[in-house]
């Protein structure tokens, strides 16, 4: 009885949660009107636009990317949210990119702001901007080891003074590295384990 | 000799190392503070003695297994942790969870601001020397932390979202007992508040310290509490509502003078609207599955994602980049505690020494989320 049931009734057509989830594509967002607000108030600029899940992705050459952040600035962004890097390793157009996350509160509208940045240049800082780059960039400059010209007072961060090698690089090992501050060499000496007691036991 | 006492009675800047070693700085923050007498000229806090590479370790775990890892980097909050990374890598995929799943992970991740609260206002009034409060509050807390301890067997570190939804669905009589727990805890809230809120030495030690205007909030990038004791009305769950937090009614609360005073009145009035949340997600609670159906190998497509959740402390983003691996490129974490602790040293200028444990104590930091 209950097999004939729900052979008569088509099956209920399935939940968003029950079918293949559908990944996001990424769009161009060249007329997407935050775009064109962005091109007016600095035009030529944006060398792309991208919208990916929602999100608006602006690319930016790097000698143009403190006059695209001021000219978002002026519009009206006045809360930076983040600011962070990501290593590409072996890209052509430049090892790593600095990314820019800027918000603005009367529409709660967000823009991303991305360069490219080749190993050894420097990006501006953005600390005259907004002051909470200021940790954020000397984050960026303790484990990527990319410069910020006219930060006033680029020092490690998280790691210490005389650390060596900037640990979220590619190429840094995740087991770390020897940093030669040995604590207590008598207990721990380098190479691990503790010292035995003379005299054996 | 002589020397030591013109610098002591000089009225000379004196360097003076506060923490890490002290009770105040959760034993792992430093701060360099140059004093004239017991006035602060400036502050530097120094940070990274917690640091444990979290970022780092991320990009060699696959999907599934970064989630224990964000448990311990706001560890007096995980389960907002877990929200906030499985969320995102919901968006980078394009999952729709379950309504189900939502309204627990909504009860856990509100369960878990009211604990975090707690905490906050048990240390913080036990900083500025008021130490009843203390063994009422960490009453509450316990009560929480066994209702975490049912559901999913852990209490601090609970490890207990998953991407596509909730790992279980609700123990027998969870229900009735988490609802028992909210119905009482208003009372209990009325209860700590008559102990501090009109008291006087209370109102000495916190009125007017550390005061941060809306427009300096802002430039300094603080979110949370911080941002709104300031006076801006600004929540991730009413702007961005994520889960279904777009079906629940609650309050923004917000302060008015940017004082230590106003972001303790703004976290009691968060705790009742968390209540309130609870309270909704219980007679809302649908029936049905806890999980969506995902991939047994979570492969997200090329591409890169930011997702925030409205933390305890603040504003909790991650960004996720995919190069459309089993593991994730880079995860960058935006920790709402590392950027709020960066205005410290603009709102204890001019203050006293002691004025420095009760603005420590009022931006409500945790250093394993600053030092990750």
């Amino acid at each position: 009885m209950a097999d004939e049931k729900e052979n008569q009734s088509p099956p209920p057509p399935k939940k968003p949660w029950e079918e293949k989830p559908v990944p996001p594509q990424p769009q161009d967002a060249r007329e997407h009107p935050l775009v064109l607000e962005v091109e007016r108030a600095c035009p030529g600029r944006v060398r792309e636009a991208v919208a990916f899940a929602g999100q608006i992705t602006l690319k930016v050459e790097l000698e143009h990317l403190l006059e695209l952040l001021a000219a978002l600035k002026g519009l009206g962004y006045a809360f930076l949210v983040d600011l962070t890097a990501v290593d590409w390793k072996d890209r052509p157009e430049g090892r790593f990119e600095v990314v820019y996350w800027v918000h603005r509160f009367a529409d709660s509208a967000r823009l991303r702001v991305k360069a490219p940045v080749p190993e050894g240049a420097e990006v501006p800082s953005v600390v005259e901007l907004w002051p909470t780059a200021n940790w954020m960039e000397r984050e960026v400059f303790d484990m990527f080891g990319i410069y910020f010209a006219n930060h006033p007072n680029l020092e490690r961060i998280l790691t210490w003074e005389g650390f060596q090698g900037h640990p979220l690089r590619k190429d840094f090992p995740v087991e770390g590295v020897d940093t030669g501050a040995a604590i207590y060499p008598d207990v721990f000496p380098p190479g691990g384990g503790p010292v035995k007691p003379k005299g054996g036991a | 000799m002589a020397d030591l006492q013109a610098t002591l009675l000089g009225g000379e800047e004196m360097e003076v190392s506060f923490g890490p070693q002290h009770p105040a700085t959760h034993g792992v923050l430093r701060l360099q503070l140059k004093v004239d007498g017991e006035r602060i000229v400036n502050a530097k806090p120094i940070i990274g003695y917690l640091h444990r590479g979290t970022e780092k370790l991320f990009e060699r775990e696959t999907y599934p297994q970064c989630i224990p890892h964000t448990d311990r980097m706001d560890y007096t909050a995980a389960a907002t942790n877990n929200q906030g990374f499985v969320g995102a890598v919901e968006k980078l995929m394009g999952i729709t969870i379950p309504p189900r799943a939502a309204y627990i992970r909504m009860i856990l991740a509100e369960l878990q601001r009211l604990s975090s609260h707690i905490i906050w206002l048990a240390t913080h009034a036990l900083d500025i020397g008021a130490v009843t409060p203390f063994f009422y509050t960490f009453q509450e807390r316990e009560k929480i932390l066994d209702l975490f301890e049912e559901y999913c067997g852990a209490r601090l570190t609970l490890n207990t979202m998953r991407i596509g939804g909730v790992p279980w669905d609700l123990p027998e009589g969870w229900t009735e007992r988490c609802r028992r727990f909210v119905e009482e805890l208003p009372k209990k809230i009325e209860d700590w508040e008559r102990l501090l809120t009109n008291n006087r030495i209370w109102k000495a030690r916190t009125v007017g310290v550390g005061v941060i205007d809306a427009e300096k909030a802002i430039a300094w990038g603080l979110t949370g509490p911080p941002l709104r004791g300031s006076g801006v009305q600004w929540d991730i769950r009413k702007v961005f509502p994520y889960d279904h937090y777009d079906e629940v009614e609650f309050d923004i609360p917000i302060g008015k003078n940017g004082d230590t005073y106003d972001r303790y009145l703004v976290r009691m009035e968060e705790m009742r609207q968390s209540v309130r949340i609870i309270r909704q997600c219980l007679d809302k609670l649908p029936d049905g599955p806890v999980m969506a159906w995902v991939p047994k190998v979570i492969r997200p497509p090329k591409g890169e994602v930011y997702f925030s959740v409205e933390g305890p402390k603040g504003e909790l983003g991650y960004y996720i980049v995919s190069d459309g691996g089993v593991t994730p490129y880079r995860v960058r974490v935006r920790p709402p505690c590392f950027v709020n602790l960066q205005a410290l040293p603009e709102m204890v200028k001019g203050h006293l020494v002691a004025d420095v444990v009760a603005v420590i104590g009022t931006l409500d930091i945790v250093l394993g989320e600053i030092d990750r």
